[in-house]
């Protein structure tokens, strides 16, 4: 059998939040959570259809690269990409309503739980196929580069963001994207969420090398590991990256060590990870270590922290019915969106 | 009036257009330094730049999709394939993302972007780089996919692929190239879904497109002396068909013969057939025929070649067989 990658000691950097800027974090990260568990009791109900692909236990690697992020830069994700169109700041009751198939939905009912899209919010898309959405955003963090020394707009940095799993990691398309973001200086962050399994192939029995981040030293961009249950730590890699990426400096490689709490899909019977290794994971659940270090901080007290998962239930509550209430497309739409008119 | 070769047609339309347009840019393999393979894009590097005039390394999937993100985001690239075949490579960035994202985002992004380059049967470069993807690529939806086949329509068509608003698959011959036309000196653009009516006739109607039309052509000249009168339609727009022009050919001849470089299975040829079918089966005199290629890999030996695509004889036979069963 393969030998195990020894889960590294992470020391909590000190970079500084304040109240405010915490509690936007943990309510991104309830909202992620909070979100999921409603489409989980949902699709056991029947309403929701299709290959569902749930977040649960990877919140802290969404809140903590997105949120690091201005709301005019680009998200690109992948088939589990509900929290990451949250983050980016797609309203749940539209990414509720495209789960629902609903005319109402971020992609009007035509895209699902895998294709999320929302242009207003810069999200790229939620891409299906494993590796299909890395050189998307390479387009997007192109585009940035060409306005700008192309076009000569000083206005034109903005960063792009492109999350995908482990297993994504062992596709060309992985190795191509980050040999041209490093040769043209691309302003892009290429997140692995390496959360160990590819359904049931386990990361250790698909790599020749199962240190994502240090495939990137031989295209000559940093890489970086980090704590992905620790919304602080990669909230601190993440600021490094888009301050490096802004600043005309190229990619970085960010691989985010977690772990997703629930089946590779709802369809997933999740027999293949032993209970001992679940149960380590779970311990390290990222939310409940992101209100230890608020209360340990004194940054905020748990009354506060009680009524910002008030607030998130009553809209996830309001996106329900909304998702529910909304109508479906018009059978006459049927052709709608397959040309850009004029 | 200047004589004009078919790569330079092609090469004033994106230097025209990149002119016009400075969201328009260009990306594959040798289009900067080298110009090209073909020298579509010489000397546009060093009028527009590394950035305008991209060199990438060969990674066919991996750029296109690039481009694809780009076009997403405002910019409207056309990726050159060096050779079309190689874009089998790029076959998921085309049909999921470049065919398939706008429907599936619900309109949320539109995808401007030209993808071009030659293809079909050269002389004697094997069976890889003798490919007729527009075959292959007909089906997958959002694609728009155009034949150019003359100077003329080269330069026109391109100018209006690269200033649609949608993925254009845009399909140059690798024997056709070194076409002379005399072009006009103003500006002009050849709309996109449109067929061409090379040769009006009545006895027959003969569907066409890219290096066939040029087979059609010298084939017509022999039947002429025969005194048939055959219509010849080039169909430039691939996908989607332009029925109001061949609909109303078939309604003058009520006969249809379909000339095509790609295989017989799946081809161009046969979604003609399936949807003249559909719309024009009262007014046909007699079942449609189609000339293809044969159902090989294109053999490299220069007679087993030959044997493989159509040739203007065989046209002839089969528009002379047709016309003399009239019924």
């Amino acid at each position: 059998m393969v030998q195990e990658r020894t889960l590294p000691q992470f020391q909590a950097p000190a970079a500084p939040i304040s109240t405010d800027q915490g509690l936007v974090l943990y309510e991104d990260m309830i909202l992620g959570r909070y979100f999921e568990d409603k489409c989980a009791e949902m699709y056991y109900r029947g309403k929701m259809f299709g290959f569902v692909h749930l977040y649960n236990g990877q919140e802290a690697v969404s809140s903590g690269v997105i949120r690091s992020l201005r709301s005019d830069d680009y998200v690109c994700s992948t088939y589990r990409d509900h929290v990451h169109a949250l983050s980016a700041g797609v309203p749940a009751k539209n990414v509720m309503a495209e789960l629902f198939g609903k005319e109402t939905g971020c992609s009007r009912g035509r895209g699902g739980s895998m294709h999320l899209f929302s242009s207003e919010h810069n999200l790229l898309g939620g891409f299906a196929f494993i590796g299909e959405g890395i050189p998307v955003a390479l387009g997007a963090a192109f585009q940035s580069r060409y306005r700008k020394d192309a076009l000569g707009d000083p206005s034109a940095d903005q960063v792009t963001a492109c999350f995908f799993g482990d297993g994504t990691t062992n596709n060309g398309q992985f190795f191509e994207c980050l040999n041209m973001a490093a040769l043209w200086k691309l302003p892009i962050l290429f997140v692995v969420e390496n959360n160990k399994w590819a359904i049931g192939m386990a990361h250790e029995r698909a790599t020749s090398q199962p240190e994502i981040y240090k495939k990137a030293s031989v295209f000559g961009l940093p890489g970086v590991e980090v704590d992905g249950m620790d919304v602080m730590a990669v909230r601190a890699v993440a600021q490094e990256a888009v301050a490096r990426a802004r600043a005309g400096e190229g990619p970085t490689l960010i691989e985010a060590l977690t772990y997703r709490f629930r089946g590779h899909s709802l369809a997933d019977p999740d027999e293949l990870r032993s209970k001992a290794e679940k149960e380590a994971w779970l311990a390290r659940d990222p939310i409940k270590r992101f209100e230890s270090y608020l209360l340990e901080h004194s940054l905020t007290d748990e009354g506060a922290l009680k009524e910002v998962r008030d607030r998130i239930q009553t809209r996830i509550d309001d996106a329900l019915t909304f998702a529910e209430d909304s109508p479906e497309p018009n059978p006459d739409d049927l052709y709608k969106y397959i040309f850009a008119e004029g | 009036m200047a004589e004009t070769l078919l790569f330079n047609a092609l090469r004033e339309a994106i230097d025209e257009e990149m002119g016009r347009d400075d969201t328009v840019f260009v990306l594959g393999e040798d289009v900067g330094v080298y110009g090209g393979s073909y020298k579509v894009t010489k000397d546009l590097y060093e009028k527009y730049g590394e950035l305008r005039v991209l060199d990438t390394p060969i990674a066919e999937n991996s750029f296109t999709g690039m481009a694809v993100g780009a076009a997403m985001t405002g910019l409207r690239p056309i990726i050159e394939g060096m050779n079309m075949g190689f874009l089998l490579l790029a076959f998921n960035q085309i049909a999921n993302n470049a065919g398939m994202l706008r429907y599936t985002s619900g309109g949320n992004y539109k995808i401007p972007m030209v993808i071009r380059g030659p293809g079909g049967v050269g002389r004697q470069l094997g069976a890889e780089h003798s490919q007729r993807l527009e075959a292959y690529f007909q089906a997958v939806p959002g694609l728009k996919i155009v034949a150019c086949s003359t100077p003329y329509n080269a330069k026109g068509l391109l100018k209006a692929a690269i200033r649609d608003d949608n993925p254009v698959l845009f399909f140059e011959h690798v024997l056709l190239y070194n076409l002379k036309e005399d072009l006009p000196n103003h500006e002009y653009v050849v709309p996109l879904d449109k067929a061409e009516i090379v040769r009006p006739g009545k006895d027959v109607t003969i569907l066409t497109y890219s290096r066939m039309r040029h087979h059609v052509t010298q084939a017509v000249k022999g039947l002429e002396k025969k005194g048939i009168d055959p219509e010849v339609i080039d169909l430039i727009s691939l996908k989607p068909l332009d029925f109001d022009t061949i609909g109303a050919s078939i309604k003058k001849t009520h006969r249809v013969i379909i000339v095509e470089e790609c295989m017989k299975t799946g081809g161009i040829g046969a979604e003609i057939i399936a949807s003249i079918n559909d719309r024009y089966f009262d007014e046909l005199d007699a079942p449609v025929v189609r000339l293809s290629s044969q159902d090989i890999p294109t053999p490299y030996n220069g007679k087993l070649e030959t044997l493989t695509i159509v040739q203007p004889k065989q046209i002839e036979a089969a528009v002379e067989n047709m016309v003399a069963l009239k019924v």
